[in-house]
């Protein structure tokens, strides 16, 4: 019988041996993939045992997110306070028990709670740990500018759309601003009233959305900036190429007519240049300007400034749009563009040219830093908690979309639209600004997108801006212009005091 | 030194870490538990010191390591328990009274010759009958979880299928020892009797809806019938018997399908029936390498008193162990169970006679299966099924079966030590 005794006693041994694989597996590989999950209640809580680390902007001038520290059975906890909770709801976003995270708390969540990072601060976090000391997380330093972000949330208020100022040269994010807005600091206790905020301005209110990021509009005229440096870098065309203007412009044997433009109304403007057309954003020119050089010209150059992939700024990333044509709310990638897309309403920004106010933002910026493209980002630097910096973000260049010349070019038309063009109105005082106006349909009679995008100083750019608003009856050069234009202001103001 | 000496020692060794265990609990949980914690581990000593001395008069020749780690196990889970809730520690501590009660009752009663039993072998295969069949009675049963396992009598709840294991190997390991020659032979005359007892109890399972249960019994029995017959046909033939009753049992049972499904996609069934069990993973993931440490795990909302994983401290106890304890406390802890069972088989060998080997093997079979099957269903390598962790969970039919079973072990290797000391 002791044959078949051992022989059992190895299949008991070999039982319990499983068992420790199985729980190898849960304890190593599996540790991961369970604590993301959304459902983990039990990690959620025990990232309230740690001193997360807190979020600021503005070189540490403001406090977006910080601790309040609370004794529950003996054991300490940490709960999120935002001290300055409408300056950028949209980007710092939550983190709460009940409704988990949103925004750069749960995007950076790792560096937050020390989880990520170096190896010394990993090191650091399994010390304390050990020690029973409690885990300190990173500390966040936004590129967010605080005098022009109060700008633009000011600017906005009221209103529904967003605004974006980029640093052209370096990608920072200088403003970031959303609205209808939210208070993070009710989230937690009574979501409800988030969900109950309305705005007159809105046809959807939806407070939470990041219009910057997530906000799809039609770009109307401003994509001509996009199509303008698709011709001239191209070589199609030169500021100087003349145009017949009849008021319209025939495609497929149909009139597509400037008259549909409220900018301009239904003017003719006969022969002029392709840097009048764009001065006076006369659709019929780009309309042939559009046939001429073809939508998969228009798109190469378009996927150039980033278009059809995610800004791939530092907020999550199913809070971040790619622009692009859209097509049953999807990105649509034509293979065959020359047949499948109307090239000239394609070139003045329409045919189902969906975009996001950062993007358009990353347009006028490339075009101001000479036709090189820089990535954007919100995140400046991630700190230790004793201060040692752990990461800092370093300008990343993309690519080169346009050649300097092109660059050149566009910064002269674009200038003229503000000297002499549809956005005379936005001339300031001894600052050379350069810009492009839009106003799109909406399908709803009277109810327009309207934009304007622009750079200054023209001759040496040091911010980039977009505004879109959504259910405008005026033209982008009365109602997004003066909120870009105070919010040029307000950087340069800022620039020239340090 | 002789055995008894060899198992003080190691009992101090326990008692100081049971010490430490407390410790660290009252460490980490100063504002919730009192210094009356330290207390227990210096009453628990006390508590072994008294098994161990009655072991010292009625099986002095018994294995040294099996009382110190049945110790170790129980000291581990009463801190466990102790820190999820104290007063259900209290009562757990009640049991262990009653279970070295019961323990030293059953060396002393059997000390002289345990093999007395073997005359009894039909009186505990109908007693282990009746025992499984009573929470299937109407009035005295009930249902806890989806299984009829519970009996009732006034403020005392009992399982008594705990002790129904225990006859049943018993019974297996008489019987098996009588007609082993002949079942060999495979005439299905001499089947017969196991076969009737055996179609019982899977019919008492299916009334009380317990899978767990029956795999257990299930494998006790085959394990024990291929060591009495070395016909390792006989274990497949038993097996495939049981997975053509286990899918009939799945098809009628909707408590079994529901386990079933929950174990084949568990994370689908996140937010119903397999809360528990993905509660339970990330428990266990959060503990990750070394653990939270003893009282630092999370188990409950800040401030809330209810945890968020169900019959944490009795089904699922691992799964706060796991988190406290890590990978590399809870690895120890499953080599501790490996020892006990090693232990257990080399009483099984060194026993020279048929109705010893068997009981001895099946008792300690029974012991690593149980364990198999608790925490291999927490850890999703079978279904889930609610039985108690020996010595550890939370409960005290659970405490006073596993400390018969250790009695059991103790009188057969004090036999066969005592045997071989006088050969040699």
């Amino acid at each position: 019988m002791n044959k078949q005794v051992t022989r059992l006693a190895v299949a008991a041994i070999v039982l319990i041996a499983a068992l420790i694989v199985g729980t190898t597996y849960w304890q190593t590989w599996a540790t991961a993939g369970l604590a993301d999950r959304q459902d983990n209640a039990l990690v959620r809580v025990a990232q309230f045992t740690v001193d997360r680390g807190n979020i600021y902007a503005s070189k540490g001038r403001v406090v977006l997110a910080k601790n309040v520290k609370r004794k529950v059975s003996g054991q300490s906890y940490y709960f999120r306070k935002y001290p300055n909770g409408y300056f950028a709801p949209h980007i710092v976003g939550y983190s709460t028990r009940n409704r988990s995270r949103a925004g750069i708390e749960r995007s950076e969540n790792d560096y937050l709670t020390g989880a990520n990072g170096t190896i010394s601060s990993v090191a650091r976090r399994e010390l304390d740990e050990l020690k029973g000391v409690t885990v300190k997380g990173n500390d966040l330093y936004l590129t967010l500018d605080s005098r022009a972000q109060q700008v633009a949330v000011r600017a906005l208020s009221g209103k529904c759309g967003a605004a974006v100022a980029i640093d052209p040269k370096t990608g920072r994010i200088l403003a970031m601003a959303s609205s209808p807005t939210f208070n993070p600091n009710v989230v937690e206790e009574n979501f409800s009233a988030i969900t109950r905020i309305r705005s007159a301005a809105c046809s959807y209110s939806a407070p939470l959305l990041n219009r910057a990021t997530q906000g799809l509009y039609p770009p109307g005229s401003t994509f001509k900036v996009v199509t303008a440096a698709a011709a001239l870098d191209s070589g199609a065309v030169k500021p100087t190429s003349e145009f017949i203007d009849p008021g319209y412009c025939e495609e497929y044997g149909k009139r597509v007519s400037n008259a549909g433009n409220p900018e301009v109304g239904p003017e003719v403007f006969g022969t002029v240049t392709f840097a009048q057309g764009l001065q006076h954003s006369i659709n019929s020119v780009f309309c042939n300007v559009g046939k001429k050089i073809g939508a998969g010209k228009i798109l190469e150059y378009a996927r150039r400034f980033g278009f059809e992939t995610s800004p791939d700024l530092e907020v999550p990333a199913d809070a971040q749009s790619p622009s692009g044509l859209y097509k049953k709310h999807k990105v649509f990638r034509p293979r065959h563009p020359e047949y499948q897309v109307d090239p000239g309403r394609l070139a003045f920004g329409q045919e189902r040219m969906l975009v996001t106010p950062v993007q358009m933002a990353m347009v006028a910026a490339t075009v101001a830093n000479g036709g090189i493209l820089m990535q954007p980002h919100l995140l400046d630097s991630v700190r230790a908690p004793n201060g040692d910096v752990v990461t800092r973000v370093k300008p990343h260049r993309v690519r080169r979309v346009i050649s300097p010349r092109t660059a050149h070019e566009l910064t002269q038309m674009m200038e003229s639209v503000v000297t002499g063009g549809t956005a005379t109105n936005l001339q300031m005082n001894g600052v050379r600004l350069a810009g492009k106006t839009g106003t799109a349909e909406t399908g709803i009679a009277n109810k327009y997108v309207t934009w304007f995008i622009a750079f200054a100083p023209a001759q040496a750019p040091k911010v980039a801006v977009a505004v879109a608003l959504e259910n405008q009856t005026g033209f982008g050069a009365t109602t997004a212009g003066p909120i870009a234009k105070s919010l040029v202001e307000a950087i340069l103001a800022e620039k020239a005091n340090t | 030194m002789s055995e008894r000496n060899r198992e003080l020692m190691n009992l101090i060794v326990v008692g100081m870490l049971t010490g430490l265990g407390f410790a660290s609990v009252y460490i980490a949980r100063q504002s919730e538990v009192s210094t009356a914690s330290l207390s227990y581990a210096g009453f628990f000593f006390g508590l072994y010191l008294v098994a161990h001395t009655v072991a010292r008069f009625t099986v002095p020749h018994a294995d040294p390591y099996l009382l110190p780690i049945a110790a170790l196990l129980t000291a581990v889970g009463l801190t466990e328990i102790y820190r999820l809730n104290p007063d259900d520690a209290r009562k757990q501590a009640y049991w262990v009274v009653i279970a070295v009660a019961v323990f030293a009752g059953t060396l002393i009663l059997l000390r002289r010759d345990y093999r007395e039993l073997e005359s009894y072998k039909y009186l505990f295969g109908i007693g282990a009958i009746l025992l499984l069949v009573l929470p299937a009675l109407p009035g005295i049963g009930s249902t806890v979880n989806g299984a009829r396992l519970w009996v009732h009598a006034g403020p005392l709840r009992f399982q008594p299928g705990e002790l129904a294991k225990l006859a049943l190997i018993v019974f297996l390991a008489g019987y098996l020892r009588e007609k082993r020659e002949v079942i060999a032979q495979g005439r299905l005359k001499d089947l017969g009797p196991l076969l009737v007892i055996w179609g019982g109890a899977m019919l008492v399972l299916l009334e009380t809806n317990d899978l767990g249960s029956g795999l257990l019994y299930f494998g006790i029995f085959l394990s024990m019938l291929y060591i009495a017959t070395a016909r390792f046909a006989y274990v497949i033939a038993g097996a495939v018997l049981f997975a053509i009753g286990s899918f009939g049992v799945y098809r009628i049972s909707g408590h079994v399908r529901d386990r079933v499904d929950v174990w084949l996609h568990a994370f689908k069934y996140a937010d119903s029936t397999g809360y528990q069990l993905v509660q339970a993973r990330y428990s266990i993931a959060h503990g990750g390498f070394g653990g939270t440490g003893f009282g630092r795990g999370i188990f409950t909302q800040p401030g809330s008193s209810h945890t968020l994983i169900p019959y944490l401290n009795t089904d699922f106890i691992y799964a706060a162990l796991a988190q406290e304890m890590g990978l590399i406390g809870v690895s120890a802890l499953l080599l501790v169970y490996m020892v006990f069972i090693a232990r257990g088989f080399r009483i099984a060998l060194l026993t020279d006679d048929g109705f010893s080997k068997l009981l001895a093997a099946g008792l300690t079979f029974a012991f690593a299966l149980q364990t198999f099957i608790i925490i291999g269903g927490i850890l999703g390598l079978i279904p889930l099924t609610g039985i108690t962790m020996p010595f550890v969970s939370y409960g005290g039919s659970s405490v006073v079966a596993n400390f018969v079973l250790l009695a059991g072990l103790m009188l057969l290797s004090n036999r066969a030590n005592a045997q071989r000391g006088e050969t040699s």
